[in-house]
C-alpha cells in the first residue's frame, strides 16, 4: 500500500517506491525532490533559507539550502542510492507579498532557488525540472515510482514537472 | 540574551505577563475592527504559544487552506511582525462588510479590495501596538502592510523565514477574532523578534 509521505516546513525525509513525498504550501520555500530512477528511491527537502552560514542557529540541517542537500545526499546514499545517478527538480521560492517597501526578506524565494541550484551545481545533481518564482504558493506531490512531480497551485492551474 | 531556543526557559510569570499584554493590546485591536465593520467582535484571550516552525501553519487550519494574510514588520525600540490571517470567504465578507456591499457581493480581490484589507490590518495593528506602547513606554513602528492570498504555508514561509535564522522555534501570541455568534473572522497573530522579546519583558518588569 502506497503512502503518502508528508514533509513539513524545514524538514526532509526519503523514502523508497511505491510511496510518495509531499510538502503542502510552499511559499518562498523551496521544495528539493533527488531521484534515483534505478533504486527507485527519492528525497524531498523543504528548504527554508539559503544558507546556514549567516544563520545563529544551525541545528535543524534541514532548514537551508546547503546543509540540507548535504543531509539529503548522504540519507539517499544510506538508504541504497547512488549520488552519480541522482536528478533533481524543485518548485516553490515565490514572493508571497505585494509590497511596497523593498525588503531583503521579502525576497527570500528568490535567493532561496539561487542557493539550491547552486549546491545541486556543487553536488554534481543535474536540475531536470523546474517550477519556481512567481507570487503564489505550491503544493508538491513527488511520485518515487516515475519520477514525477505534480505541482498544485491556487489559480495558477496543475502541472507535471 | 533569550534567544528562541531558550523560549522554554520563560518563567510562568512572564509568559502571563506577554498574555495580559496580547489581552490589550488584542482587545483594542477587537474595537477598531468592531467599529470599522459595525458589527460586536468577540475575541478569545491570547494564547502564548512556543512552536517548531513546521507546525506552525497548522494553527491556520493547514498549510494548504485558501487565505488572505496581511503582515506588517515592526520596528522601533523592539522588533517584530504581525499577521492577521483570514480564510478567503471571510476575507470577501470582510471586505462587503467594510464597502457596505450586501454579503456574498465580493468574489474578487481588486486592488480597491486589497487597498481595503491592508488598512484593515494597518488599523488593527496600530491599535495593537499602541496599547503595547502605553503599557511598557516603547516605541513601536508598523510598516506598510503587504497583503498576500494564496496557501497558508506559503504565506507563513514568507514570515517565518526571519524567525528561521534565529532558531527552530517561534514565540507567537495568537487571538481569534469572531464576529458575534459566528465563525472565526480571522487570527491574529505577533511574533516578537528574541531580542524584542526580551526588551518587552523588560519593560513589563518581569526580566527574569
Amino acid at each position: 500500500m502506497a503512502q503518502i509521505i508528508q514533509v513539513g516546513m524545514a524538514d526532509l525525509r526519503v523514502a523508497k517506491a511505491p510511496d510518495k513525498l509531499m510538502s503542502a504550501g510552499l511559499g518562498s520555500c523551496v521544495g528539493v525532490c533527488l531521484y534515483d530512477k534505478t533504486a527507485k528511491l527519492g528525497g524531498l527537502a523543504h528548504v527554508m533559507l539559503p544558507a546556514s552560514l549567516q544563520a545563529k542557529n544551525v541545528q535543524n540541517r534541514a532548514k537551508f539550502a546547503d546543509t540540507a542537500l548535504d543531509m539529503l545526499v548522504d540519507e539517499m546514499e544510506k538508504t541504497g542510492g547512488n549520488r552519480a545517478r541522482f536528478t533533481a527538480k524543485i518548485a516553490g521560492g515565490a514572493q508571497m507579498f505585494r509590497f511596497a517597501g523593498d525588503s531583503d526578506i521579502m525576497r527570500i524565494g528568490e535567493r532561496n532557488v539561487q542557493a539550491v541550484e547552486e549546491n545541486l551545481r556543487r553536488h554534481g545533481i543535474k536540475l531536470v525540472a523546474k517550477d519556481t518564482g512567481g507570487n503564489f504558493g505550491r503544493t508538491i506531490v513527488f511520485d518515487i515510482e516515475t519520477g514525477d512531480l505534480l505541482v498544485k497551485t491556487i489559480g495558477h492551474g496543475e502541472r507535471v514537472i | 540574551m533569550c534567544l528562541i531556543s531558550d523560549f522554554n526557559q520563560l518563567s510562568g510569570l512572564q509568559l502571563d505577563a506577554l498574555r495580559e499584554v496580547g489581552n490589550i493590546g488584542a482587545g483594542n485591536a477587537a474595537t477598531a475592527l468592531a467599529q470599522m465593520i459595525n458589527s460586536k467582535i468577540e475575541m478569545t484571550v491570547p494564547r502564548v504559544n512556543i512552536l517548531p516552525l513546521g507546525e506552525v501553519p497548522d494553527l491556520t487550519g493547514g498549510a494548504d487552506r485558501f487565505v488572505v494574510g496581511v503582515y506588517l514588520g515592526v520596528t522601533g525600540s523592539a522588533r517584530a511582525s504581525i499577521l492577521f490571517v483570514m480564510p478567503v470567504e471571510n476575507a470577501l465578507h470582510l471586505v462587503d462588510m467594510l464597502m457596505g456591499r450586501n454579503l456574498g457581493v465580493t468574489q474578487t480581490l481588486d486592488e480597491i479590495e486589497v487597498s481595503a484589507l491592508q488598512e484593515v490590518g494597518n488599523i488593527i495593528a496600530s491599535t495593537y501596538l499602541n496599547a503595547l506602547a502605553m503599557f511598557t513606554g516603547l516605541t513601536l513602528i508598523p510598516s506598510v502592510p503587504a497583503l498576500g492570498m494564496d496557501m497558508a504555508g506559503a504565506i507563513l514561509n514568507a514570515v517565518l523565514a526571519q524567525f528561521g535564522a534565529i532558531g527552530d522555534y517561534v514565540l507567537m501570541l495568537e487571538t481569534e477574532f469572531k464576529k458575534e455568534g459566528q465563525d472565526v473572522v480571522g487570527h491574529f497573530f505577533v511574533l516578537p523578534e528574541p531580542g524584542a522579546l526580551q526588551t518587552i519583558l523588560s519593560a513589563l518588569g518581569v526580566n527574569g
